[in-house]
């Protein structure tokens, strides 16, 4: 018996990411563009999404992916309720939608009657930042209640993200949310990122984030 | 929590070279892991033990070779070591900074016996 020292250098997410390069394939050919949003649990994502939606149904064809941990259909339902599909994806506890749970997602969506597929990550600041699972913009929400030390302390999240989103502003006068402090934060993190301010209760900055999706839209259609 | 699916990566692919090394048994797994890679390492061996069991990989050990965060100032080209926190450039208190290690996370090497 010999003992002998196995050379493999190999990136331990390596199968999760070639999934991924497969899902974000899939997408391309269907001419579908998609987003992955992550944001911790109360922070607005799924207002966000369906203020997202009544925006841009008049002109876009869309649909969702929901990650959640638990067979719990309430996300899903306010936007079928507004007569989007929803795929709804239960993790099984996971805390995170990997590549792999995407492509389960895709699978189930009918991708060349679509222009947009919005995918709703588990909320969780840190385990969905380790999973590239394929679509072509990763965007963070935070939100000013959450606090401001936020990216001092899950830096990972905000690293190769494509932009952010500051959510409830409209509570700005009301908690102690440094802005300086919170972009200082990003911009060591992430240089340069497109920061969208806005409330989903008053509706405030959400064109501006609206024309960032559509020329990231068009972009890549043309 | 994610560490689960981390632990089944390294076990899938330590038994895919493992299995091309024609190896009877896996007796040591090194891992290199970034310090802002975002992995708990004792989570990892915790999983690790379990999943292993009745595999090649039984009973071998896992070890981590932490590398440090650095960061690099783009103003005064200052090289600085994230500690406990994200922060200015400790020299010149420039905000352009740029991660340039720490985000690593790979299987380095596997020892067999054969």
């Amino acid at each position: 018996m010999t003992i002998q020292k196995v050379q493999v250098v190999e990136r331990i997410l390596d199968a999760n990411d070639q999934i991924a390069e497969q899902n974000k394939k899939k997408l391309d050919q269907a001419g579908v563009y998609s987003i992955n949003i992550m944001a911790s649990p109360g922070s607005g994502k799924t207002s966000v999404i369906l203020r997202t939606i009544e925006k841009m149904m008049g002109e876009y064809k869309i649909a969702v992916i929901e990650g959640d941990t638990a067979p719990v259909t309430i996300d899903a339902d306010k936007i079928t309720a507004m007569g989007i599909p929803a795929v709804q994806i239960n993790t099984g506890g996971q805390c995170h939608l990997d590549a792999n749970l995407l492509e389960r997602g895709i699978s189930a969506l009918n991708l060349n009657e679509l222009d947009l597929v919005i995918v709703e990550n588990v909320g969780n600041l840190i385990c969905p930042a380790s999973f590239k699972i394929g679509t072509h913009a990763n965007v963070v929400i935070s939100s000013i209640p959450e606090g401001d030390d936020k990216p001092y302390k899950y830096p990972n999240i905000y690293r190769g993200i494509d932009t952010l989103i500051l959510n409830k502003i409209d509570l700005l006068p009301y908690v102690d949310f440094r802005k300086e402090y919170f972009k200082q934060g990003i911009e060591l993190l992430n240089p340069g990122l497109s920061i969208f301010e806005l409330s989903c209760k008053t509706g405030e900055g959400f064109n501006q984030w609206i024309e960032w999706l559509k020329s990231r839209i068009s972009k890549r259609n043309s | 929590m994610h560490e689960l699916a981390i632990t089944e990566s390294i076990l899938n692919i330590a038994q895919k070279h493992a299995s091309q090394a024609k190896a009877l048994k896996v007796t040591d797994i090194n891992i290199v892991i970034g310090k802002f890679s975002s992995i708990v390492d004792d989570s990892v061996q915790f999983y690790w033990d379990i999943i292993s069991k009745n595999t090649i990989c039984e009973n071998s050990k896992l070890h981590f070779e932490k590398r440090p965060a650095k960061f690099l100032c783009l103003d005064c080209s200052n090289e600085f070591e994230f500690i406990e926190e994200i922060m200015p450039c400790p020299v010149c208190s420039s905000l352009r900074v740029k991660l340039i290690s720490g985000e690593e996370f790979w299987l380095d090497s596997i020892e067999i016996e054969r």
